[in-house]
């Protein structure tokens, strides 16, 4: 008896093999695979209990598919992340490419401002590694490319006034005011319209807002917005115009910007008669003061 | 053996196209034929550039969109004819397509390539574009290209048509078709097209516009023959 059992088994297994092969083959694009881990530091995150967390946490907004189209979706502005996708929109990998497992791992804990998506710090960091190793699932190009490499971020040079103003300058050639507006109240002549990869209306970040920028809050997250660009979205990469030295008085100058957020470049600027003069005339809500101000 | 003779027709194809209708008659069979449209297609709007001094002081006249273009005869312009099926992937070939962002619109509005054959794009204008193809099969990126920095090259793995835009000017707006083998055009005034240098065989001819739609035809080629084949698109008042 227990023979026969065995043997229907083998007979099962040696007829379904060859199938499963055959439709392999016989399918050029690759099946989004069961299987996945992510690595962050010293975790590893695995698909299978991902997947547990996944369908309690996530798919009321992501869906069941994580596709973006769950129940609560229609609800929810912006949309829903659709990882079927894999566009990812805080990377330290260059434009085009899929982000590190770490940069996943960072949103998950850092949720979206101005979203519906929320922090996940309450979870365990192996919750989080393990939900970054399902999300992959969702994706065939998970299994068939590699993370982008990361850019590459030189140390902070020392702050200083010329810096920042070299920053102004840049914000200007590079025309970043576009959409962020002059004063970075994300109200540039092309704000209005602006729309994500799915057509749907999106905002310029505003500056003056005590928010953090989504994509974190140090300076290295600020320059990592800019040169990666946010995929998905109309903010491009500069990584192929603006030199890494310039980037980083970019980023001094941004932080100026952000007059409702204490900073050491708000601060310096604001110890120069002209930075007080333009950073006073932001701090007034709703008008135009300030406007024609050039630092 | 197979390679070879590829490589070969690609590179006949291409100084086929390159002496155009000067030179002999190429060998292999030849599909030519013409897009129109029945109808009244939409009126373009004029394209308001005032939020963009620096392309529209180069403009006396408003420019229309170019959703629809329509030319002489009732032919329809911007509509990739190609071979969908029954050709072989070709070797992308060593010269660049090139995409000029000039005077805040894109030239050409339309461009075809191959599969994995340079993409070149530039900028002549004064002011930054960002480029944005929106590809669902390929990947998606998103790049700035300030006035006078260097063209930016790409290529894209994967057949496909999408749209491509820039964010900062959004009535520009135009298509990528990546195509899997060298048999194909792009109808300008007129709406001809002519696919030369194919092999006997079974074709399946393919017409794309971005806003009509598609249409296919099946072809079948013996010898040096032309076969002549048309394309009518229903066009939308709207």
């Amino acid at each position: 008896m227990p023979n026969i059992k065995k043997l229907c088994l083998n007979v099962a297994v040696a007829l379904l093999l060859p199938s499963a092969l055959l439709a392999q083959q016989a399918d050029q694009q690759p099946k989004p695979s069961k299987h996945l881990e992510s690595h962050i530091g010293n975790l590893t995150g695995h698909s299978e209990a991902g997947a547990q967390l996944y369908y309690r946490y996530c798919w009321g907004c992501h869906g069941a598919r994580g596709n973006g189209d769950g129940e609560n979706a229609p609800y929810v502005t912006p949309n829903p992340r659709n990882f079927t996708q894999a566009t990812f929109k805080c990377r330290s990998t260059p434009t085009g490419t899929l982000p590190l497992d770490s940069d996943l791992f960072n949103t998950l804990y850092r949720g979206f401002n101005f979203t519906n998506m929320p922090s996940w710090k309450t979870l365990t960091a192996q919750n989080r590694a393990d939900l970054v190793a399902f999300i992959k699932t969702f994706s065939a190009r998970w299994v068939s490319e590699k993370p982008g490499e990361p850019i590459q971020i030189p140390p902070e040079p020392a702050l200083t006034v010329e810096s920042i103003k070299h920053g102004g300058e840049l914000f200007q050639k590079l025309e970043c005011w576009k959409c962020h507006g002059q004063e970075g109240r994300g109200d540039g002549p092309s704000a209005a319209t602006l729309t994500d990869s799915n057509d749907q209306p999106i905002r310029p970040y505003n500056f003056t807002t005590d928010n953090r920028s989504k994509c974190g809050k140090t300076n290295a997250d600020l320059y990592k917005i800019f040169m990666t660009g946010l995929d998905g979205t109309p903010m491009p990469s500069f990584a192929d115009v603006v030199k890494p030295g310039d980037a980083w008085d970019l980023v001094h100058y941004l932080r100026t910007l952000q007059v409702n957020n204490k900073s050491p470049e708000l601060t310096l600027w604001e110890s120069t008669p002209e930075g007080k003069a333009i950073v006073e005339a932001k701090k007034v809500e709703n008008t135009n003061t300030g406007s024609g101000v050039k630092p | 053996m197979g390679t070879k003779r590829v490589v070969f027709a690609g590179l006949a194809m291409l100084a086929a196209s390159a002496v155009a209708f000067a030179g002999p008659a190429p060998a292999g069979g030849t599909v030519s034929g013409k897009v129109t449209y029945e109808g009244t297609p939409a009126k373009m709007k004029p394209i308001d550039m005032s939020k963009e001094p620096s392309c529209a002081k180069m403009y006396t006249t408003p420019q229309l969109a170019e959703t629809v273009v329509t030319g002489s005869g009732n032919s329809l312009e911007n509509v990739v004819v190609y071979i969908s099926a029954g050709a072989p992937d070709d070797p992308a070939p060593s010269t660049a397509a090139v995409f000029t962002q000039k005077g805040c619109r894109y030239i050409p509005h339309v461009l075809a390539f191959q599969v994995n054959q340079e993409l070149k794009i530039q900028n002549e204008d004064q002011t930054s574009h960002n480029i944005h193809p929106l590809p669902k099969l390929n990947r998606e990126w998103n790049k700035s290209q300030p006035p006078g920095t260097p063209a930016i090259s790409e290529k894209y793995d994967k057949a496909e048509i999408f749209p491509v835009k820039c964010n900062v000017h959004p009535w520009m707006h135009g298509t990528f078709a990546v195509l899997k083998n060298s048999h194909y055009a792009v109808t300008g005034d007129g709406g001809a097209f002519t696919l030369a240098n194919l092999p006997p065989g079974k074709y399946t001819i393919t017409a794309w516009h971005e806003s009509y739609g598609d249409q296919s035809q099946e072809v079948t080629i013996s010898g040096s023959e032309t076969k002549t084949v048309s394309f009518v698109f229903k066009a939308k008042p709207y």
